[in-house]
C-alpha cells in the first residue's frame, strides 16, 4: 500500500512513494464501488447534468419542429450563437489532443496524469461541438448531403466549400481522438477487469479490454500503436481549428477574410482548452483525492501554456487590427472600428480584452499558478473571454459588412441560450459517466512513471527546477 | 410444421380442396393448398411480408370497392364552398382557343385608383389570375404598374373578404335586399354615396336613377380626392376642367409639393414621361431640371435637382414669391425663411428662360388657391397649351368631396335621409372625425354598404353586400386624360360579390341586370357602326380608342389675387396623407402592402409620426418614443420616426392604419390618423405635441442610411452632376473613384449563348416599390410579419435601398434597387457545401431549393446581402393551403422552411422565351425576356437583356460611361450594374445646391 490520499502538494509529476497498487487503489476504487456507495457529489453533479441534458433535448425538439427561426439569427447575421458555441466547444476540445499526442511525442512525462480526462473532455467537447453545425442547418435532417456518398441523384458535395472541409476535419478529429483514447484505455480496462468486484463489471470491462493479457508482445504492440496514433493525431491539433478558421478566412466578409485566422484560432483553442482542463482537473483532484497524481506541477505547466497561448491570441487581436488599418480598405477599417467602438457591441470587445488579456497576467506569478482557486477563477474568466471572442468574430462581424443598407443587429433568444446551457448538460452527463465508469487517470502510464521515478529519479531537469524554486522562494 | 393441434393435412383433403376451385390454381406447396393454421403461422414467422396478404381481409374486390368509394368521397372535398358555381362543371371537352396548359393568358383590364384607371394586363393560369402587368396600350400605365396594383392580386384571394349579403350580421339574399329597397318613393329620402366616379356606366346609371327618382341625392366621398385641384381649376378658369401636365415637353419643372410620380391620377404616365427626359447615358445627353419644394420627402423629391423642405404654408409662400417675380397678380403669403435669394433668382431665371417649355405643378393635396396660382404662373410662362393642356372634366361630377360629404352628413343628421346606399368606400373609418359619420348613419332608417370587406362601415350598416374585386367584375373607368377602359373580369366572383353597377341597377328596380350588360348598354349608346367589332377591340386592347377627354383651348387664367393662401404662423403643423402602400386604408388587410417598406423610412407594419431631426430635438423625442398629438381638438398617441428631409415643424402621419375591422392582417396595425382629421383642416392642421410615456418598436427594414463617413467611402452610390460628366466625358471620376485590379487566377468562363444582365439607372429610380411587389407576386415571395421584420428576416428578393447624402437637415436622396447581382464570380457559390447555388450556362446564379440544406454560408459570403432565408415556415404550403395560396405563380416553386432563396432574374420567364425561340428556331429577341421588376418599373430604370447581343438595350447601357458595378473592387463581376446617379443643378447653384458631388 502506498500513500493513499491527502492534500500534500508536490511540485513533481507524481508524488514520490506511489507504488503500482497505490495508484490502482487511488484511481480505480471510486470506479469499482457499488452504485449505492457512489459519492453524493457525483449524484448531484450527474443530476444537474441530466436536467440540463433534458433542456438540450427539449430545445432540439422545438428546433426541429419549428425551424431555425427560434434562434436569433437573421439576415445579415446568418451565423450566430450555434456557430459561436460550435467554435467554442471545438476549441475546448483542443487541449486533449495537445496533451495526449503532442506532449507524448515531446516526451513530457508530466502529461501522464492529465491526459486521460483531457482526452475524454476532448471527445465530449467534440460531440457537443459537432452537433451544432447540424442543428443550425435549415434542414438538419438532410445533413448527410454534405457527405460524399453514392446516390441516385448523381450528386456530390462541393469540396470547394470550407464547410465540407470542416466536416472532414471534425470527423477525422473525432474518430482519431476516440481511437487514441480507447487504445490508451485498454491496459487500464484490463486492470479494472482484474480488480472487478461484480459480474457486471467483469463482463463490461472484460469486453472493453479486448482480451488484454499484459504479455510483453502485447505491450510492445500497444506502445507502437499508441505512438503511431499520437503521431497521426498531432497534426490534427493544428489542422482542426485551422480548418474551422478557414470557414471564416476563406470568405470575403471584412473581419473574416484574414490569413491570421488559422494560427490565431489554433492558439485560441489551446488557450481555451487548457482553461477547461484546469476547470475540470481542479475539482477532480479534490474530489478523487488525486493531488498526488495531478500535482502542482501539472497545474503550473497548464497555467504557463495558458499564458503563452493567451498572449499569442492577444497578438492575434492586434494583428487583426493592424491588418485592417494597413489594408487601407474602408470595409476592413470600419469593421475593426465597429468591433472596438461600435455603439451596439463595443462592450463585447473590451470585455474580451479584459478576460483574455488582463485576467491572465497574474499567471506570470508562480504563486498564482500554484493556487488552485486562482487558477480555477482565471480559467472560468478565460472560457468566458473565448466565448466573447467568437461572439465578436462571428456575430458582430456579420452585423455590418459591405452595404450599409443591409446592416442589422443581433439579439440571442431564449432558445439560443437554452441550447447552449443544454450542451453543458450533454457534456456533463458524458463526463460524469466517464469518471464514474472509467479510470480518469491512465494508471498504466502512472505506474510506469512511478517506476521510472523510483529508479531514476524524476526528469533530468528536476534538480535545476528545484533550485530555481528555492531561489524564488527566498527572494 | 405441424404439432398435435394442427395435424398434417391429408392428401385427401388437399385433393378435395383443389378440386373445389375453379380455373387454374397455382400453389407453392401442399401446406399452402391445405391452408392450415400451421402454415399460416409458419408464413407469419418466416416470411412476414409475404404473409401479410394472407392475413389481410382486404381482397382485390374489396380493394377496388374502397378505391372507388375514396374517389367518390374525394369529390366531397370540393363541396367545401357551398356556393358551387351556377350550372355545371365540365372538363374541357374542347379546349378553348389559345388555352395551352402551362402557358398563361393575358387579358386587358383596369384598376380604379382613386377613381382613375390604371390599365392592366392580368395574367391568368388556366382561369386563375395570378399577376398583373401594366397595359402598354393604356395611356395611364404604358406598361408599368404601381406597387398597389400588383398587390391587389393578393386581395382577390383574401379569405377574409366578405362572403355574403347580410342584414345586421344575418345572411340574406339579393332578392331580400331588392325587396328592402323596392320602395324608394320619389327618391326624396334616398341618398347614394359613391367614391370618385369617372366610369361612364356608373355616371349613366346615376343619371338614370335621378331621372327615375328626381329627389335622389348623389354624394361622392373619397378621402384622397384632390378637392384643391378641382376647386383651383374652377377658380382659375371659371369652369370645371381636367388639367393635364405634359412632363415630356418640359425642360424645367417646378413642383410645389407635387409628388407627381407617386400620387394622383396619371402618376405612372407622368413618371415615365418625366424620366424619359432624364435618361443620361453620355455627356451629350440633355437632361431636364426639377425644382422641388416639399413638406415631406416624397418619391418625386428623390429626383429633384434642387430641393427645398418647406412646411405647407411655406410651399404657398414660395408659389406667391414665384408668381410675384413673374409678374402675376398674386395673393400675398409670407415668404418662407428657408427660401434664399440665390435659389429664387436661379429658379426664376430658369423658368423665364424656358417659357413654354417649363412646367409648374401643384401637389395633389394642395389647397385650391395654390392650384389656381399655379395655373396663373403657367399662364404667365406661356405653358398653357404647351406643357399644360386643359380638358373637359374626366370626373362625372367634379366637386369637393369634403363638401359633398359634409352636406350628406348634415342631411342625415337632419333626418332627411331614409335610405343611404354606400357603393364602396369606408366612410365610417375615413370620414373626418368631427363629422361623426357613424352617428349620422344611426339616424338613417336603412343603410346599405357595398364593400370588399365587412369593414367599419359594413359593421355599422343595416345591410352589407360583398363587392366584387376589380378582377371579378365588368366595369369601365377613365384614365387621367379621360381615356376609357372597359375592364373585364378574369374570374367569376369568389364570394358572390356584386359590383356597384349591379347595386345601382337594383336600386333602379332591375336586380337581375349584370354588370356586363350594363357596361355594354352604356357603350352601345355611344358607338355608331359595328358595335360587336368595337366591343371586341376595346375590351381586347384595354383602352377605348379616341376616348380621351377633348381639350379645351383658348382659356386664360382669371385674376387669382383675391384668393386666400395659407398664411402659416404655426410652429408645428400636422400633415395627413394617405399611406404610400395602404392608401386611405382600403388595403390594410393586404400583407404584401403591410410589409412593403415605405419609401425612405423603410417602415413596415406601422405608421409613425414622421418629423425632422430638428423637430425631434425640439420635442425632445427619439425614434420609437411616443408623441401625444393634439390637432383640431382631438388627441392621438403615435410613435416617432425621425425622417431626414422633413420640413421643420411638420409632423407627417399617414392615414390608413389603426383599422378596427380590417381583418386579421390589418386590424390594430398602427394608429388611426383619421381621428385627427377635421373637416375644416383635413390635410394640414395646427398641432400641439408632447412626449408621451412608453415606446413602440417600429419595424424598419433599413436602419443605416446615411452616406456620410463610411457610407461615402464605400462608393456604393456614385453620383455626380451633368457638369461633372461634361468635364470628363470619357471617364468621369465620380463613376470610378477607386482603381481596382481585375486579375484572376482562373480563366473566365466563356458564355457562348445568351449572357443575361441588368442595368439599373439610379438617376430615374424614384423608389416607388413597384418592382418589390411585382417580384413578390411573380416569385411567390412570402411575407413574414412584424415580429420577424423586427428581427431582420424580411424576404423580399429585391429591395430599394434608400441613402441620404448631405446633411441630416437638408439631405439629398438616392434610391438603389438591390437584388441578387448575379456575379459571374459569385462568392456564394464556392462556399455552399452541397452545391445548391451554382452558375448556369447563361451566367445566372441559380438556387437549387431542393438541394439546399440551409447552412446560410452563401448569405454570409454575399457582399450585397441579397439572399433571404426561410427561418420559419413562411410560405403557405399546399397541405394547409388557404385561398391565398391560389395567388401563387405556378411557374415558380413555393419554398419551404430552412431553404435559402433569392432573385433568379425571373428564370421562369427566360425559360419560357427560350422554349418559344427554340420552337421557332431563332434566337431570343431583345425585349422578349422582361423581368417582373423591369416590367413594373414606371421610369424604365431597370433594363434587362442579353449582353452577348451587341444591339440589346442592356448591352448599350452597359457601354455607357456611367456604368459601374457595386463593390467592383471585390471582383465579383456582377451581371447587374448601375448607371451612376446624375443631377442637373442650375449652374448658378451648382456649388451648393443638391447634387453638387
Amino acid at each position: 500500500m502506498g500513500v493513499r490520499s491527502g492534500s500534500v502538494e508536490t511540485q513533481r509529476a507524481i508524488r514520490p512513494g506511489y507504488d503500482p497498487a497505490g495508484i490502482d487503489d487511488t484511481v480505480n476504487a471510486p470506479v469499482l464501488v457499488g452504485v449505492g456507495r457512489t459519492a453524493a457529489w457525483w449524484w448531484i453533479g450527474f443530476g444537474i447534468s441530466l436536467a440540463l441534458l433534458g433542456l438540450y433535448l427539449a430545445s432540439v425538439v422545438v428546433l426541429v419542429t419549428q425551424g431555425v427561426g427560434i434562434f436569433g439569427n437573421n439576415q445579415p447575421v446568418a451565423w450566430a450563437m450555434p456557430i459561436i458555441n460550435f467554435v467554442w466547444w471545438i476549441g475546448i476540445g483542443h487541449a486533449g489532443t495537445l496533451i495526449s499526442a503532442a506532449l507524448l511525442l515531446f516526451r513530457q512525462p508530466w502529461r501522464t496524469s492529465i491526459n486521460r480526462f483531457a482526452e475524454a473532455m476532448t471527445i465530449f467537447a467534440v460531440v457537443c461541438a459537432g452537433l451544432y453545425p447540424i442543428l443550425h442547418l435549415g434542414r438538419p435532417w438532410v445533413f448527410y448531403w454534405l457527405l460524399p456518398y453514392p446516390n441516385t441523384y448523381g450528386l456530390f458535395p462541393n469540396f470547394r466549400s470550407p464547410l465540407d472541409w470542416d466536416l472532414f476535419a471534425i470527423g477525422t478529429y473525432a474518430s482519431v481522438s476516440v481511437l487514441f483514447w480507447f487504445i490508451g484505455l485498454i491496459p487500464d480496462l484490463a486492470t479494472l477487469r482484474d480488480q472487478s468486484r461484480t459480474r457486471a463489471q467483469r463482463i463490461l470491462y472484460g469486453i472493453l479490454c479486448l482480451g488484454w493479457t499484459g504479455s510483453a508482445k502485447a505491450w510492445q504492440r500497444y506502445q507502437r500503436a499508441y505512438l503511431l496514433l499520437a503521431a497521426l493525431s498531432f497534426p490534427l491539433v493544428l489542422s482542426v481549428h485551422s480548418t474551422i478558421a478557414m470557414d471564416f478566412a476563406v470568405s470575403v466578409v471584412p473581419g473574416w477574410n484574414n490569413t491570421v485566422m488559422p494560427p490565431y484560432f489554433v492558439a485560441g483553442a489551446v488557450f481555451a482548452g487548457f482553461a477547461m482542463v484546469l476547470m475540470l482537473a481542479i475539482p477532480l483532484r479534490k474530489a478523487f483525492h488525486l493531488e498526488g497524481m495531478i500535482t502542482m506541477r501539472h497545474l503550473d505547466n497548464a497555467a504557463k501554456l495558458m499564458l503563452a497561448t493567451g498572449m499569442i491570441v492577444v497578438y492575434g487581436y492586434f494583428v487583426e487590427l493592424f491588418d485592417a488599418y494597413y489594408s487601407g480598405l474602408e470595409f476592413e477599417r470600419f469593421m475593426a472600428l465597429n468591433r472596438v467602438f461600435g455603439a451596439d457591441h463595443w462592450w463585447a470587445f473590451w470585455l474580451l480584452i479584459a478576460c483574455n488579456l488582463v485576467a491572465i497576467q497574474p499567471l506570470w506569478l508562480r504563486s498564482v499558478r500554484q493556487n488552485p482557486w486562482a487558477l480555477f477563477g482565471i480559467s472560468v474568466i478565460v472560457s468566458i473571454g473565448m466565448w466573447l471572442e467568437r461572439f465578436v468574430i462571428v456575430a458582430i462581424t456579420l452585423t455590418k459588412d459591405f452595404l450599409p443598407s443591409a446592416w442589422g443587429g443581433y439579439v440571442p433568444t431564449f432558445w439560443d441560450w437554452s441550447l447552449y446551457a443544454g450542451s453543458f448538460g450533454l457534456f456533463g452527463t458524458l463526463f460524469f459517466l466517464f469518471i464514474r465508469l472509467l479510470p480518469s487517470i491512465a494508471t498504466s502510464e502512472m505506474k510506469e512513471l512511478a517506476h521510472h521515478d523510483a529508479h531514476h529519479g524524476s526528469d533530468p531537469f528536476e534538480e535545476i527546477r528545484q533550485d530555481v524554486h528555492a531561489k524564488e522562494a527566498r527572494s | 410444421m405441424s404439432d398435435d393441434a394442427n395435424p398434417t393435412p391429408t392428401l385427401q383433403s388437399i385433393r378435395e380442396r383443389l378440386d373445389g376451385t375453379k380455373g387454374r390454381t397455382f400453389w407453392k406447396g401442399l401446406d399452402e393448398v391445405a391452408d392450415t393454421d400451421a402454415f399460416r403461422s409458419f408464413m407469419a414467422e418466416e416470411f412476414p411480408r409475404q404473409a401479410a396478404p394472407l392475413e389481410s381481409s382486404l381482397h382485390r374486390r374489396d380493394f377496388l370497392k374502397l378505391l372507388g368509394a375514396s374517389l367518390a368521397l374525394a369529390g366531397l372535398s370540393a363541396c367545401a364552398r357551398p356556393e358551387a358555381p351556377h350550372d355545371k362543371i365540365v372538363p374541357y371537352v374542347e379546349t378553348p382557343e389559345q388555352m395551352v396548359p402551362g402557358r398563361p393568358l393575358f387579358f386587358a383590364t383596369a384598376i380604379s385608383d382613386g377613381g382613375y384607371a390604371e390599365g392592366l394586363l392580368a395574367e391568368s393560369h388556366q382561369g386563375r389570375p395570378t399577376k398583373v402587368e401594366g397595359n402598354p396600350d393604356h395611356p395611364a400605365s404604358q406598361g408599368a404598374t404601381s406597387a398597389v396594383s400588383q398587390a391587389t392580386v393578393l386581395t382577390l384571394y383574401d379569405p377574409e373578404r366578405s362572403q355574403a349579403i347580410s342584414e345586421g350580421g344575418a345572411a340574406r339574399g339579393w332578392d331580400q335586399l331588392a325587396a328592402a329597397l323596392s320602395d324608394l318613393g320619389d327618391g326624396e329620402r334616398v341618398a347614394v354615396l359613391t367614391e370618385t366616379v369617372t366610369s361612364p356606366t356608373l355616371a349613366r346609371q346615376i343619371a338614370e336613377l335621378k331621372d327615375a327618382y328626381p329627389g335622389l341625392r348623389w354624394h361622392q366621398y373619397d378621402p384622397t380626392h384632390a378637392d384643391g385641384a378641382v376647386l383651383g381649376a374652377r377658380e382659375a378658369f371659371g369652369r370645371d376642367l381636367t388639367v393635364v401636365p405634359h412632363f415630356d415637353r418640359a425642360d424645367v419643372v417646378l413642383s410645389l409639393d407635387a409628388d407627381f410620380v407617386q400620387t394622383g391620377p396619371g402618376r405612372l404616365a407622368h413618371a415615365k414621361a418625366f424620366a424619359a427626359r432624364r435618361r443620361v447615358r453620355s455627356a451629350d445627353d440633355a437632361m431636364n431640371r426639377l425644382w422641388m419644394a416639399e413638406s415631406a420627402p416624397a418619391n418625386t423629391g428623390t429626383l429633384a435637382d434642387h430641393r427645398l423642405a418647406l412646411d405647407p404654408a411655406g410651399v404657398a409662400g414660395l408659389a406667391a414669391a414665384v408668381a410675384e417675380r413673374l409678374g402675376v397678380a398674386a395673393p400675398s403669403a409670407p415668404r418662407p425663411a428657408a427660401l434664399e435669394d440665390a435659389w429664387l433668382d436661379a429658379l426664376i431665371d430658369d423658368l423665364q428662360e424656358h417659357r413654354g417649355s417649363s412646367l409648374v405643378v401643384a401637389g395633389h393635396d394642395q389647397p385650391a388657391a395654390v392650384h389656381a396660382l399655379t395655373h396663373a404662373i403657367n399662364d404667365a410662362l406661356g405653358n398653357l397649351g404647351e406643357t399644360v393642356t386643359l380638358h373637359e372634366p374626366v370626373e362625372a361630377r367634379p366637386e369637393s368631396h369634403l363638401d359633398s360629404l359634409r352636406d350628406l352628413v348634415a342631411a342625415m343628421n337632419g333626418g332627411e335621409i331614409g335610405t343611404l346606399v354606400i357603393t364602396g368606400g369606408n366612410p365610417v373609418y375615413t370620414a373626418p372625425a368631427d363629422l361623426d359619420f357613424a352617428a349620422a348613419m344611426d339616424r338613417v332608417d336603412t343603410t346599405v354598404h357595398l364593400g370588399l370587406y365587412r369593414d367599419e362601415t359594413g359593421m355599422r350598416a343595416d345591410w352589407h353586400v360583398p363587392e366584387t374585386h376589380h378582377l371579378e367584375s365588368w366595369s369601365d373607368v377613365r384614365a387621367f386624360d379621360g381615356t376609357a377602359t372597359i375592364a373585364q373580369p378574369l374570374i367569376r366572383p369568389f364570394y358572390g360579390g356584386r359590383s356597384p353597377h349591379e347595386l345601382l341597377a337594383l336600386l333602379a328596380g332591375d336586380p337581375d341586370a349584370s354588370a356586363h350588360d350594363l357596361v355594354r348598354a352604356t357603350w352601345r349608346e355611344r358607338i355608331d357602326g359595328d358595335f360587336e367589332a368595337f366591343w371586341r377591340r376595346a375590351v381586347h386592347r384595354g383602352a377605348v380608342p379616341d376616348s380621351a377627354a377633348p381639350s379645351v383651348d383658348g382659356l386664360s387664367v382669371s385674376d387669382v389675387s383675391g384668393l386666400n393662401l395659407p398664411q402659416g404662423g404655426n410652429d408645428l403643423v400636422l400633415l395627413l396623407r394617405p399611406d404610400p402602400s395602404l392608401g386611405d386604408g382600403r388595403w390594410a388587410n393586404n400583407g404584401w402592402l403591410q410589409e412593403l417598406p415605405k419609401p425612405f423610412s423603410k417602415l413596415t407594419w406601422d405608421n409613425a409620426a414622421l418629423l425632422s431631426a430638428r423637430t425631434a430635438e425640439r420635442l425632445n423625442v427619439r425614434n420609437e418614443d411616443r408623441l401625444e398629438l393634439t390637432a383640431s381638438g382631438r388627441t392621438l398617441t403615435a410613435p416617432v420616426w425621425i425622417q431626414p428631409g422633413m420640413a421643420d415643424g411638420v409632423v407627417l402621419l399617414h392615414l390608413g392604419f389603426g383599422r378596427d375591422a380590417a381583418g386579421r392582417v390589418g386590424a390594430g396595425v398602427g394608429v388611426n390618423a383619421y381621428r385627427l382629421r377635421a373637416s375644416d383642416a383635413p390635410i394640414v392642421a395646427p398641432l400641439a405635441a408632447a412626449k408621451a410615456s412608453g415606446r413602440t418598436r417600429l419595424a424598419s427594414t433599413q436602419l443605416h442610411q446615411a452616406l456620410a463617413g463610411t457610407g461615402e467611402r464605400r462608393h456604393i452610390v456614385r453620383h455626380g452632376t451633368v457638369a461633372d460628366l461634361q468635364a470628363e466625358p470619357d471617364h468621369p471620376t465620380f463613376v470610378h473613384p477607386v482603381a481596382h485590379h481585375d486579375y484572376d487566377l482562373y480563366e473566365n468562363f466563356a458564355y457562348d449563348g445568351s449572357a443575361w444582365g441588368m442595368v439599373v439607372d439610379m438617376t430615374v429610380c424614384t423608389g416607388c416599390n413597384a418592382c418589390v411587389t411585382a417580384c413578390q407576386s411573380e416569385n411567390n415571395v412570402p411575407i413574414v410579419g412584424k415580429d420577424q421584420v423586427l428581427v431582420g428576416r424580411e424576404m423580399h428578393w429585391i429591395r430599394v435601398d434608400a441613402y441620404y447624402g448631405g446633411s441630416v437637415d437638408d439631405p439629398d436622396f438616392y434610391q438603389m434597387p438591390m437584388a441578387c447581382q448575379h456575379c459571374e464570380k459569385a462568392p456564394c457559390e464556392p462556399v455552399c457545401p452541397v452545391g445548391a447555388t451554382l452558375h448556369d450556362h447563361e451566367g445566372l446564379n441559380v438556387m437549387v431549393y431542393n438541394r439546399c440544406v440551409g447552412t446560410r454560408y452563401c448569405s454570409n459570403n454575399c457582399p450585397y446581402k441579397v439572399r433571404t432565408f426561410n427561418y420559419l415556415q413562411y410560405a403557405e404550403l399546399s397541405s394547409n393551403a388557404t385561398e391565398q395560396s391560389l395567388a401563387a405563380n405556378p411557374d415558380v416553386t413555393v419554398r419551404s422552411r430552412g431553404v435559402m432563396e433569392k432573385c433568379t432574374y425571373c428564370t421562369q420567364r427566360i425559360s419560357r422565351a427560350r422554349i418559344q425561340a427554340g420552337n421557332e428556331d431563332r434566337k431570343i429577341r431583345d425585349g422578349e425576356v422582361v423581368t417582373a421588376c423591369q416590367a413594373a418599373c414606371p421610369t424604365d430604370a431597370i433594363v434587362f437583356g442579353d449582353l452577348n447581343d451587341e444591339e440589346s438595350r442592356v448591352a448599350q447601357d452597359k457601354r455607357s460611361v456611367l456604368n459601374y458595378a457595386v463593390l467592383e473592387e471585390l471582383n465579383t463581376v456582377p451581371r447587374t450594374t448601375y448607371l451612376a446617379h446624375v443631377r442637373n443643378p442650375h449652374p448658378a447653384l451648382a456649388e451648393r445646391g443638391t447634387g453638387a458631388a
